[in-house]
């Protein structure tokens, strides 16, 4: 049993980095388009904030799994043919800059009116007052949720192993369907995962706590 | 482009959608109602337990959280039965997966609700001379449950959008149903597009209603 699992190893291995490079690519991406999104919905013209808004609901109320099959299925259909790998990046994507958003809302969301009248006052153009007075102070509101956040785009990212994409959950199954080793392997995955997002959360909490002592 | 949307054939399998949103919405009632309990008394056990016992209810809250939920239900289903003896349907299976999972988040919103209760409330309990019990029992545990009311419906809604995971070990529900209808049709887009204002509207008739709940009986600070 054992040494079936280490024969394996290097395979999962190479799940584990497929599993990392998708996270990785959906956290970039996300941040990306959450903040610049996030800042229309705070700042922008009533038609964006709407847009943005329905945008933000409508996703976040949608299963992950149902984005997936839906960009993976659905595009082809409109014309867009995307490989299994960039479907479910972009769907994995879509979900995680509606969270982004909000958590950008929030933070910016938490910061005085005064602070903006007061860059305001002293003339700063828009860009400057985002830049300078806004988002560093949002930072630290918005740091700690954020990389909790990315726990759940690496989870969210075992769901690409149902478009056959090999990251570490498919990895597991292959492996499984090789040795009929079930258990220990679930629970080697189990062990993979969490020591990641384990990290992840630990130190989401240790920076919300040492942010803290900041007085607002 | 090129693409001509036609229902027709959605709405000549319906059912097979209809029928995967009750199952969905019964999958995430009865999870939750188990979780609730798993949640009620690892927490009230967590806060008077020694450090032992922390330790344990922790490490359940902290693995089940930072694991992806597909990987608990495959390990629930297949992984289970063939290191124990037992034998259940993939139904009892995701909702055992489920309730376990629900339990989990909810230890922690159950948690932070118990440490929110004011002192002053148990002081007055102690005062007019309830047991630790009937203090538990008819002072902490109905104001916890107002304080965390709105978690509780959070909680709630993105586990009837997470019954979409009992898709992958074939639990009949509305998921499943869409992918039925997919592979047997093709009509892809549509489908999903009815499902989708399917989850939709469910989630946000919960949001609204649950809502106005919280507002019934929000807990007066």
């Amino acid at each position: 049993m054992l040494g079936q699992i280490i024969y394996a190893l290097p395979f999962l291995a190479e799940g584990f980095a497929l599993t990392l490079w998708v996270s990785f690519l959906v956290v970039l991406f996300s941040l990306m388009a959450g903040v610049i999104l996030g800042v229309g919905l705070v700042y922008g013209p009533v038609p964006l904030r709407w847009a943005v808004r329905i945008f933000s609901d409508t996703i976040r109320g949608i299963p992950i799994l149902v984005l997936i099959f839906f960009v993976y299925y659905g595009l082809p259909a409109i014309g867009l043919h995307l490989p299994s790998f960039w479907a479910a990046v972009t769907a994995l994507t879509l979900f995680k800059t509606a969270q982004v958003v909000e958590y950008l809302r929030g933070a910016v969301g938490s910061i005085p009116r005064g602070q903006t009248e007061a860059a305001m006052a002293i003339g700063l153009t828009f860009r400057q007052q985002l830049t300078s007075v806004i988002f560093p102070q949002a930072f630290r509101r918005f740091l700690p949720p954020w990389i909790n956040g990315v726990t759940d785009a690496v989870k969210g990212s075992a769901l690409v192993s149902l478009l056959g994409i090999t990251d570490l959950m498919q990895a597991i199954n292959q492996v499984i369907g090789r040795t009929y080793e079930a258990m220990p392997l679930y629970i080697l995955g189990a062990l993979i995962y969490f020591a990641v997002n384990y990290t992840l959360s630990l130190a989401s909490r240790r920076l919300e706590r040492r942010f803290t002592f900041i007085r607002e | 482009m090129g693409y001509a949307l036609n229902f027709n054939l959605i709405w000549r399998h319906f059912d097979k959608l209809w029928g995967g949103l009750l199952l969905s919405l019964e999958l995430a009632v009865i999870s939750i109602a188990i979780g609730i309990v798993i949640g009620l008394v690892l927490a009230v056990w967590y806060v008077s337990a020694g450090r032992m016992v922390r330790g344990i209810i922790a490490a359940y809250v902290e693995f089940i959280r930072n694991v992806p939920l597909i990987l608990l239900v495959y390990l629930v289903f297949y992984g289970l039965p063939t290191v124990a003896d037992l034998a259940y349907s993939a139904q009892t299976s995701f909702i055992a997966t489920l309730s376990l999972y629900s339990g989990a988040y909810l230890v922690e919103v159950f948690r932070s609700g118990l440490e929110a209760v004011p002192r002053g409330q148990m002081d007055a309990g102690r005062a007019i001379g309830l047991t630790p019990w009937q203090r538990l029992l008819h002072v902490r545990l109905p104001t916890m449950l107002r304080i965390t009311l709105p978690a509780l419906s959070n909680t709630f809604i993105s586990l009837f959008k997470d019954t979409s995971i009992a898709s992958v070990i074939s639990v009949p529900e509305l998921t499943y149903g869409a992918q039925w209808i997919n592979f047997n049709t093709f009509r892809i887009v549509e489908v999903y597009l009815v499902t989708t204002a399917m989850y939709l509207f469910t989630g946000y008739i919960m949001l609204f209603s649950l809502r106005l709940l919280e507002r019934r009986f929000r807990a007066a600070r």
